[in-house]
């Protein structure tokens, strides 16, 4: 794959030190904390909270992951769902507290703004790319975010203005730019590719 | 020369015995007008000449940053050290005029922090004095554990009682209070960083606590400047000046390198900055390594010494220098 500078360097899952840890996936990230359980101390998840957003596995991989007795365990039907839990249990947690993160590039940018507006260190925070390429983009135009976007341009599902994806992707947004594809000549419809998978 | 080796001409406005073992040392501008500014966890590098030897010590700035009218640094006497503690002691009186270096700061607050934990042991609070003014004056969250040996040898605990009251805990030994370490560590909100200052043992056992209880380490900051220890005297041959040196007893590897007239880089004079780290390219003999700056790794490779607090006993020494 075409090395992008802009895009944060994902790494893999591994148990560190701490008093407790929170992980939080979706999709296929779920297969990232079944790999780092391989590894973990004993008592690992029994200081664990499981934070899953199964998306399109489905059933998948909750069985394994409840598997794993976490001390608690929840799941969410969106990546927006799961935010004021995650805003609520960081505002209620204490240094010792580790975070790990697996699955799309949304649910890491997305969770990693919300822990390092926590205040954590986010060269602390544990993170693993799995599952789908399918990118997140806000139009430069009117700043909406379009969602799961895999096609190559894109209609901004804000104010519908036909969007080139750049391969430039900004942390503090956790999302690609887009910038529109035919300004010059709105006429214009460039052919739609999908892309991102 | 370097960055911090910049200097200034300081008339000492004021001497004061804060108890048996710590005085505290006002600078005043010689020509006037306003030090320059400094951030809480700086220190200045003194110059002391003491008949023909020149002492150049790193002292914690003290002062409230808010504040450059004067720098004041707090020296703690040290009977069996190399003499320059004693110096500022029994020589630096009041009217006298002195070299100080610019204020660098290797033991900056990050203020991305949602709180300062604080943990100093003896005179190693001096560093903490200016950084609570400084986070005080923008209200920010912060918390002191002292440790010291006596009440009489608590030096500014009554001062930081006065201004942050239940913000400052002091620990006695003579009263065996001991600093809760672990329940620190397990009860502080996330975001928060932790700063310790004092003996060697002390920082050690907080860093590692803090690495066991989950502490990143960028969320863990320490200073210990290294006093320069004597020892049996060396050779040293300095292969890109072409010198051979003597390293006298009293005397650092760094400080005989400067008296041969070669001009190293340094900052902190205390093993910490990392500024003076020198190639070796042999050596027949032991190492005597006293920096914080290197790793153990680089301690056993042979293939580097901090000239500044480390020394060298053996046949032969060959320095890229």
């Amino acid at each position: 794959m075409k090395t992008i500078l802009s895009r944060p360097v994902y790494g893999t899952l591994s148990p560190q030190a701490g008093k407790s840890h929170l992980l939080i996936a979706d999709a296929e990230g779920a297969s990232a904390i079944l790999d780092l359980a391989k590894q973990a101390p004993a008592d690992f998840f029994a200081s664990a909270h499981i934070m899953f957003i199964p998306g399109r596995t489905g059933d998948t991989f909750q069985p394994s992951l409840k598997a794993l007795k976490p001390a608690q365990y929840y799941e969410g039907p969106s990546i927006a769902a799961a935010l004021p839990r995650l805003t609520w249990t960081l505002a209620n947690a204490h240094m010792g507290l580790r975070v790990y993160l697996a699955g799309t590039e949304g649910l890491i940018g997305q969770m990693m703004q919300a822990a390092i507006e926590a205040g954590i260190d986010p060269a602390s925070i544990q993170t693993e790319h799995r599952g789908s390429w399918a990118r997140r983009v806000q139009c430069v135009h009117c700043k909406g975010i379009t969602e799961n976007v895999t096609t190559q341009p894109v209609t901004c599902s804000h104010c519908g203005l036909l969007l080139l994806v750049r391969d430039h992707y900004s942390k503090r947004h956790a999302a690609f730019q887009g910038v529109c594809i035919n300004a010059e000549d709105p006429t214009e419809i460039p052919q739609t590719e999908e892309i991102f998978r | 020369m370097s960055a911090g080796t910049n200097k200034l001409n300081v008339t000492v406005t004021e001497v004061v015995a804060v108890n048996e073992l710590v005085k505290r040392f006002h600078f005043e501008r010689t020509d006037g007008g306003n030090l320059p500014t400094f951030s809480g966890g700086a220190h200045v590098v003194v110059e002391m000449r003491d008949n023909g030897t020149t002492r150049l010590n790193p002292y914690s700035l003290m002062s409230s940053p808010l504040n450059t009218r004067d720098y004041t640094i707090s020296v703690r006497r040290d009977d069996v050290g190399r003499g320059g503690s004693l110096f500022m002691h029994n020589r630096v009186k009041r009217g006298m005029e002195m070299v100080i270096s610019y204020p660098v700061n290797l033991f900056s607050l990050d203020l991305r922090a949602k709180k300062h934990l604080m943990i100093a042991g003896g005179i190693g609070i001096t560093p903490f004095l200016a950084q609570t003014a400084q986070l005080a004056s923008t209200g920010s969250n912060f918390e002191l554990h002292y440790t010291c040996r006596s009440e009489a040898l608590g030096s500014y605990s009554e001062v930081l009682r006065e201004r942050y009251g239940n913000r400052v805990s002091l620990y006695l030994d003579e009263r065996n209070e001991r600093i809760p370490l672990e329940r620190l560590l397990a009860t502080q909100p996330l975001g928060t960083h932790i700063y310790v200052c004092g003996p060697a043992g002390m920082i050690k056992w907080v860093r590692d606590m803090a690495a066991t209880h989950g502490w990143p380490d960028d969320s863990v900051h320490y200073e210990h400047f290294a006093a320069p220890q004597p020892g049996t005297p060396f050779d040293v041959k300095l292969a890109v000046s072409g010198l051979e040196i003597r390293v006298g007893e009293q005397q650092s590897l760094l400080e005989a390198i400067e008296a041969a007239g070669v001009d190293p880089p340094y900052l902190c004079r205390g093993g910490v900055c990392g500024q003076c780290e020198t190639n070796v390219i042999s050596y027949d003999g032991t190492f005597k390594h006293n920096d914080h700056w290197l790793s153990d790794e680089e301690h056993c490779s042979g293939k580097k010494i901090m000239p500044c607090v480390s020394r060298f006993e053996g046949r032969s020494l060959v320095l890229e220098r």
